[in-house]
């Protein structure tokens, strides 16, 4: 284990994103050792979204994107699938008409495209995590409730077996014990050793869960470290944790 | 009218309503996936028939040249491509084997004795001709264009149709063409001869729907094909590239289109111009599905060729006007019953 902390999974430098003239992101540098959970943490429009966008290649971008030993240049979405990067997007993007079950199965186009038949096997695994899905697994997509829908965006990110699993404002729009369960799921996923990026508005919650931790503010890192310390930093405390949010140490627990 | 005549204009009916349906389906297909409404879908359909009549006739069809063509265009693309990002030395082998592919089809068509060949044989070089033309055509006018709105990808389409039938004319010259039938046998039911050629025709368009089906329902790469006509941005996330969903959408219209003409070809006499109008009629049909729907689709197109047959008897002057009729309450129906459809974008 300590050999694996040592490599830089993904290694984002200098990184800018712009909307026309308008720059969303100004010189990002942000680092992830494989086996770890980083959290992004801000305020709204802080460029969080974007941040994961261009990293995936959504989004046009400029500076490297060194990921898993390679180095990327504004690089297309399907290249990085096929190297092992994940996004769990903030809209999730289900196949809303298909089955819960085809919804997972494509999880895995690019395994069953490079010719991996262990997929099935995944399927089981994810199906243990989530029993909620494979009780609905003939049904559409799109019936699915808030949670259930999260659920299954995250369990067909995992069917391609990602390296970095990339997840964007994952608790949006959920119960808070939806939410507790989420954050359970993460902190399983992270002792399997995936490694995650996790973007979140729910700061104290993401903070418990994480190793490390940035704070992003106008398109930059205002600051950064371990996700412990930063829980403690007074200014930390004082923008983003408050005590009126004390009750958000509740949903990670 | 006796019974006779009505099981002559049913027998009509189902053999254009087949293909009609074969139409419908893949006009549906490629735009689902890609937004593009596949008017050339026609020119796949006389190509496919004039190229199989060319060969029984012993010439060398001279789409191979049209082949040769847009190959030598694409491969220029993809080796500009490759010099400009240093892709993968991959690339370099598909440009060989791109090219090798042409040189080979050159060669056998003008070593093989053509006309003496088997059928099936002709059948599966005409195929072999037709269908690597529709993902280079993606590849070339519609993948620039990939998030593009669909008013522009529909002019695209426009653009390309008329081109079509332009090259359709200077490849294949102005003369109609009609095929030997696939066997000779005439049958009888009942009362009624039928030609052995519609049951072909019945025969494998059921059987190309049903593989159709069986492969979007249960094969993983179909339903990739279905998930990106669902959620592009989702099945981009999951590998999926709408690059690889266009140029298989188009592979499959160009192998439709060019069955479904070799299929007619020995009923109708064809021209270089025919297919739009042929690929129009499965354009209603589809519009009856609402371009979403497959089985409204394929029922709406035997309707339409069987509806064509019969206003053939009562009022044969009117008869594409009846059937492009059709639409009207269709798609007054189809506006009264949907609520709002919110824009794409």
């Amino acid at each position: 284990m300590t050999q694996s902390t040592e490599k830089n999974l993904l290694d984002v430098r200098d990184l800018h994103v712009a909307y026309g003239k308008v720059e969303a992101l100004t010189g990002i540098d942000l680092t992830l050792k494989e086996g770890k959970l980083v959290t992004v943490i801000g305020p709204n429009g802080a460029g969080k979204t974007t941040l994961l966008s261009a990293i995936m290649g959504i989004l046009p971008s400029k500076g490297t994107i060194h990921f898993n030993g390679k180095d990327f240049i504004s690089p297309n979405v399907e290249t990085l699938v096929g190297h092992g990067l994940g996004l769990v997007p903030e809209k999730r993007e289900l196949f809303a008409t298909m089955s819960v079950q085809d919804n997972l199965l494509l999880g895995a186009f690019q395994r069953y495209r490079r010719g991996d038949k262990s997929y099935d096997q995944t399927l089981g695994e994810i199906y243990k995590l989530f029993p909620r899905l494979e009780e609905r697994r003939q049904q559409q997509a799109g019936t699915l409730s808030g949670g259930e829908r999260q659920m299954l965006a995250i369990g067909r990110a995992m069917m391609s077996k990602p390296k970095l699993l990339m997840l964007d404002e994952p608790s949006l729009g959920l119960a808070p014990l939806i939410t507790r369960e989420i954050f359970r799921i993460f902190a399983d996923l992270r002792s399997q050793g995936v490694s995650i990026l996790l973007v979140e508005q729910n700061a104290r919650a993401a903070l418990k869960v994480a190793d490390y931790a940035y704070v992003l503010e106008g398109g930059q890192v205002a600051m950064q470290g371990p996700a412990a310390e930063l829980a403690n930093d007074p200014k930390v405390i004082e923008a983003y944790l408050g005590l009126a949010s004390k009750h958000q140490e509740l949903l990670s627990s | 009218m006796n019974i006779q005549i009505a099981t002559l204009l049913g027998q009509d009916g189902l053999t254009n309503g087949a293909i009609y349906a074969l139409l419908a389906l893949s006009i549906l297909l490629v735009f689902t996936v890609t937004r593009i409404l596949l008017i050339p879908l026609g020119e796949f359909v006389t190509f496919g028939a004039l190229t199989m009549a060319a060969m029984q006739m012993g010439k060398a069809p001279n789409i191979e040249w049209l082949l040769l063509g847009l190959v030598l265009i694409d491969c220029a693309l993809d080796l500009y491509q490759y010099l400009k990002h240093r892709a993968e030395p991959k690339k370099l082998k598909v440009i060989a084997l791109k090219l090798s592919y042409v040189v080979i089809m050159i060669g056998l068509l003008n070593q093989l004795p053509l006309s003496e060949i088997p059928m099936a044989l002709q059948v599966v070089l005409t195929l072999c001709l037709i269908v690597p033309i529709g993902p280079i055509m993606y590849r070339l006018f519609f993948q620039p264009l990939a998030e593009a709105p669909a008013l522009v990808l529909l002019i695209v389409s426009i653009a390309l149709h008329v081109a079509m039938v332009g090259i359709g004319l200077l490849l294949f010259g102005p003369e109609g063409a009609r095929t030997e039938p696939f066997s000779d046998s005439n049958f009888r039911l009942g009362s009624v001869m039928l030609k052995s050629q519609t049951l072909w025709v019945i025969l494998v368009s059921i059987f190309l729907i049903v593989t159709l089906f069986i492969a979007f329902e249960r094969t993983l790469y179909g339903k990739a094909l279905r998930a990106t006509a669902v959620n592009r941005m989702g099945a981009r996330l999951q590998g999926i590239s709408p690059v690889f969903a266009g140029k298989a959408t188009f592979a499959l219209a160009a192998f439709i289109g060019s069955a479904s003409g070799i299929l007619i070809a020995p009923i109708t006499t064809l021209y270089y111009d025919s297919g739009f109008i042929i690929s129009l009629k499965g354009f209603v049909g589809a519009i009856i599905g609402g371009l979403v729907s497959y089985p409204i689709a394929a029922i709406g197109a035997v309707a339409v060729g069987m509806i064509e047959a019969f206003s053939m008897f009562w009022a044969s002057n009117y008869k594409e006007i009846i059937v492009f009729t059709l639409i009207i309450p269709f798609l007054i129906w189809r506006s009264m019953n949907s609520h709002s459809v919110e824009d794409e974008e």
